[in-house]
């Protein structure tokens, strides 16, 4: 329901040409951009507890108030910038149509508006991340933001998170 | 009218609900030959329940279908009409109807309006079947009923007096739309109609009807305050009893709705559901404020004279010279109005539905499963903190903080009772889940034409309110499973020199933290060689030499079915397959028996509750995993020679003479880091579905209780993971799924190491 009107938000935005609210956040030197109204909240990383046999990129499951939460590390899923966990590592936990999942950043930026007609397809090119799941190239001023649709990608079977069976 | 309705809506749902489940086990403990005067009544009592309350919130649909089977049930219970299976069968058919029909006003369910319609011309037919023999035989009433009020409906002339309420123009809309409907009863006449609103209408109706059935149709459209059915003097027979019971036969007119009659001493065995003054029986009825009266003088009737408005809520005047029995139960009913008028109220005018129950459930109240679901994780939460502070104080001196640690194991106490409590609040006997099954068999064996007797045992066992919603699909597919696959035909049972009468056993209890439910049948019994062939047909790797439990386990197999036939019965969809699947999502394990000739017997095990779990904490490496501990048997030091190798590869452990397979916990997850020399490690034996295993963990840490949380809400199913539990330092432990260990370890030993 919620995630509807999100989307039905998100598409209005679009196309009677308002800005959008999105999330910035560094992988190595590259800055990507989602959508803040899938973000729940923004914490440090802690102590994971790693799943038996689940992919590299699937650091474990945290305790988030009583809720366990899978945590990926967008850095190894990306290949970018160097997986360190230090006190400074944060996490962005998503709530991508009730399910809560935390993806690891090496910095969130901050939030920025941008307007549809800045948002620019991105060509298709290779690299480890399916262009399908980036929505476009933002540009603001100097800076490129990579946005990413991070609904699609959080539960596309490529990022091992849901059930085979549930998609 | 002004207050919404909506909101009792649930209130009827439920109590509908009940009602209809009252009716069905009345009905199927009923025995037409010699019905119970009581349970008769009580029939009657839910259909009319039902039919007050469905009226009152707008449920036409129930409405109409409740008012036949009332009518129908209410000469039964009168005596009027022998009950006969037709009835019963019907009756049953109607709740059907009735359950679909209040299905789809909750929103769940499509009504089926072509059912509702076929059940009430059946109904119909019933009664007017009833009519047709009494009124050849005169003295009617197979039972010695001196009534005379019995006497068959022989047509006669009423006249109905009441008001509409509400606006002009909706209130003649009404009453062209109450001519219509009484016009199937009879020739009607309006004497007066309304022009002015308050205006009292006035009905005349020759009919066969009784004046009840039209105070029940004139109900719905009428100020229920006004109405008066007056049987028109020349014609009148005797008046049968009113609608809302509040007076009981008189031979006279009787001219005021509230008038409460005192019955004549020959009525006095006529029972009223409602009735003031009844007899013995309904005496302990919620309604019956009069007992039996021992010395019926014919005192005058104690009339009501005051208007209709003004007796809205009865005041009934003592009677003149009180009976002396009862006077304690007759006087304070008498004297002190307010109460019992409050009380009366409702049931006169019936604007809220009837509460037959009414000493029975004083003592519990109707909660939201929500509120104690969201109650149950506060305390898991409460547990994981009280946790929590016994972990960080196991640092601090026991000298220097002797209360605070005294304090934290008082808390511990407490917090344990508190859950303990909490979770029984969620507990209900499986009788919820059993008490449906003699309707199934019921109706099975009959289509089948197979004699069975259900016999259930243990149905006090208590279990997770969850559980016996999600275990009930599953037991009825095993129920009909048994029926129409376990036991034999009658002649089969002959000939093999068993009863004709084959027994189906349903039995819960309690073992060792599981709940185990069997099903159990005196049948035929599973057929080895005919499970061996069909699988050999189907291409599945079997061979004579399997044992037994392993050929059972077959028929669990996806779309495996031995029936010779397909019936109607074991086409419905849901094959063992599936029952399999279902019953181990819920955490339990089925298990088959059977011997030839003398039956099968399914053992179902499921965990008490889904929500918490007495485990073990072991580690292995940097990891901590939960074993629910119902799966350990026993955990041991392997020494060097304990260990056997197969093949070059040391893979068995003798324990005791038994040689047991051995699962590396850190090779099936891939953890590094982990003891794998075995003397310095634990073999902890596990026993699931009846196989054992031995675990291979580098130590054992502690028992806990722990709060079972999905990971599969945010997160996959994990192969090997049963769930997952937050730690008393906060940290997440993976709950092991025991069962599927032990199968890896059986059918596909690890590669080497």
């Amino acid at each position: 329901m919620l995630q509807a009107i999100q989307t039905t938000a998100a598409l209005e935005s679009e196309e009677s040409g308002f800005a959008q609210e999105l999330l910035t956040f560094t992988l190595g030197a590259e800055e990507y951009a989602i959508d803040i109204l899938k973000v729940q909240e923004i914490r440090g990383y802690d102590a994971v507890t790693t799943i038996a046999n689940a992919p590299s990129f699937i650091k474990g499951v945290i305790n988030l108030r009583g809720t366990i939460v899978p945590i990926v590390d967008l850095r190894i899923k990306f290949s970018v910038g160097v997986a360190e966990y230090t006190p400074f590592t944060v996490v962005i936990i998503l709530n991508i149509g009730g399910r809560v999942v935390g993806m690891v950043v090496d910095a969130v930026s901050d939030v920025i508006s941008l307007k549809p007609e800045q948002i620019r397809p991105a060509p298709d090119f290779a690299s480890s991340v399916d262009t399908a799941y980036i929505r476009g190239l933002g540009a603001l001023g100097e800076r490129m933001l990579i946005v990413v649709d991070i609904e699609r990608l959080m539960l596309s079977s490529e990022m091992a998170l849901v059930d085979e069976a549930a998609q | 009218m002004a207050i919404d309705m909506s909101q009792f809506y649930q209130v009827f749902f439920e109590e509908a609900a009940e009602h209809l489940a009252s009716m069905e086990a009345l009905l199927l403990a009923i025995n037409p030959a010699a019905p119970d005067p009581e349970e008769v009544n009580a029939l009657f009592r839910a259909a009319h329940s039902i039919k007050g309350s469905s009226g009152t919130f707008g449920f036409q649909d129930m409405m109409e279908v409740t008012h036949i089977l009332e009518t129908m049930l209410d000469r039964v219970r009168k005596g009027e009409a022998p009950l006969t299976d037709d009835m019963v069968d019907a009756s049953l058919v109607a709740g059907d109807v009735l359950k679909n029909l209040l299905g789809a006003h909750r929103g769940e369910d499509e009504a089926d309006r072509a059912a509702a319609e076929a059940i009430c011309h059946r109904l119909e037919a019933l009664c007017r079947a009833l009519d047709t023999p009494a009124e050849v035989v005169p003295p009617p009433a197979p039972t010695a009923n001196p009534e005379p009020a019995t006497a068959p409906a022989a047509e006669a002339s009423f006249d109905l007096h009441f008001r509409i309420s509400g606006e002009p123009a909706a209130a003649s809309a009404g009453l062209a739309s109450l001519v219509d409907e009484l016009s199937s009863f009879g020739r009607v006449e309006t004497v007066a109609a309304p022009r002015e609103p308050g205006d009292e209408c006035h009905l005349r109706i020759v009919t066969e009807a009784s004046p009840e059935t039209l105070a029940g149709v004139v109900d719905f459209v009428a100020d229920a305050a006004s109405l008066r059915v007056e049987p028109v003097a020349a014609t009148a027979p005797p008046v049968e009893e009113e609608a809302y019971g509040f007076f009981t036969e008189l031979q006279q007119v009787v001219d005021d709705a509230y008038g409460f009659f005192e019955p004549l001493p020959e009525l006095a065995a006529v029972s009223e559901p409602y009735g003031l003054f009844s007899n013995v029986e309904v005496a302990v009825e919620p309604y019956g404020f009069f007992t039996d009266l021992p010395l019926p003088e014919p005192a005058p009737p104690l009339v009501l004279a005051t208007p209709a408005e003004e007796t809205a809520y009865g005041l009934f005047e003592p009677m003149a010279s009180p009976p002396q029995s009862p006077p304690a139960a007759a006087e304070p009913a008498a004297l002190q109005p307010p109460a019992p008028a409050a009380e009366l109220a409702p049931a006169v005018v019936k604007k809220a539905p009837a509460k037959p129950a009414g000493a029975g459930d004083s003592g519990s109240i109707r909660v939201s499963v929500e509120k104690v679901d969201q109650m149950i994780n506060l305390v898991g939460e409460l547990v994981i903190t009280q946790a929590m502070l016994t972990q960080a104080a196991s640092n601090v001196d026991p000298v220097v903080f002797e209360r605070l640690i005294n304090g934290l194991a008082q808390l511990e106490r407490n917090t344990r009772d508190l859950q303990e409590s909490v979770m029984s609040i969620r507990m209900m006997p499986i009788s919820v889940v059993f008490s449906r099954f003699p309707r199934v068999v019921r109706d099975l064996s009959q289509k089948l034409g197979k004699q069975v007797e259900l016999k259930t045992i243990g149905e006090t066992t208590e279990m997770d309110k969850s559980l016996v919603e999600r275990i009930t699909d599953p037991l009825t597919h095993l129920v009909r499973n048994s029926l129409d696959h376990g036991l034999e035909t009658p002649e089969r049972r002959r000939a093999a020199g068993k009863p004709e009468t084959g027994t189906i056993t349903l039995s819960a209890y309690h073992q060792s933290g599981n709940i185990v439910i069997e099903v159990g049948d005196d049948g035929a019994g599973l057929n080895r060689a005919r499970i061996l062939a069909k699988a050999k047909e189907r291409g599945m790797a079997v061979s004579d030499a399997m044992s037994d439990q392993e050929v059972w386990q077959l028929i669990m197999e996806p779309g495996f079915s031995t029936a010779e036939q397909v019936t109607e019965v074991s086409g419905r969809g849901v094959g063992m397959d599936v029952v399999k699947k279902n019953i181990s999502a819920m955490g339990g394990r089925i298990e088959l028996e059977s011997m030839t000739g003398v039956g099968t017997r399914i053992t179902v095990r499921l965990p008490l509750t889904l929500a918490i779990l007495d485990g073990m904490s072991v580690g292995v490496g940097p990891e901590t995993y939960i074993i629910p501990l119902g799966y350990v048997m026993e955990s041991m030091q392997p020494e060097r020679g304990m260990m056997k190798s197969v093949s070059g590869v040391e893979r068995l452990i003798q324990v005791r003479g038994e040689y047991l397979p051995v699962i590396c916990l850190h090779e099936v997850f891939h953890i590094g880091g982990a003891i794998t020399e075995w003397s310095k490690g634990i073999m902890v034996v596990l026993e699931a579905d009846g196989q054992s295993a031995a675990l291979f963990i580098d130590q054992l840490i502690g028992q806990h209780q722990v709060v079972i949380k999905s990971l599969e809400a945010n997160y996959r199913r994990v192969p090997g993971i049963a769930g997952a539990t937050i730690m008393g330092d906060g940290r997440v432990a993976l709950i092991l799924d025991v069962p599927v260990l032990v199968d890896m370890a059986r059918r596909v030993l690890p590669a080497a190491a």
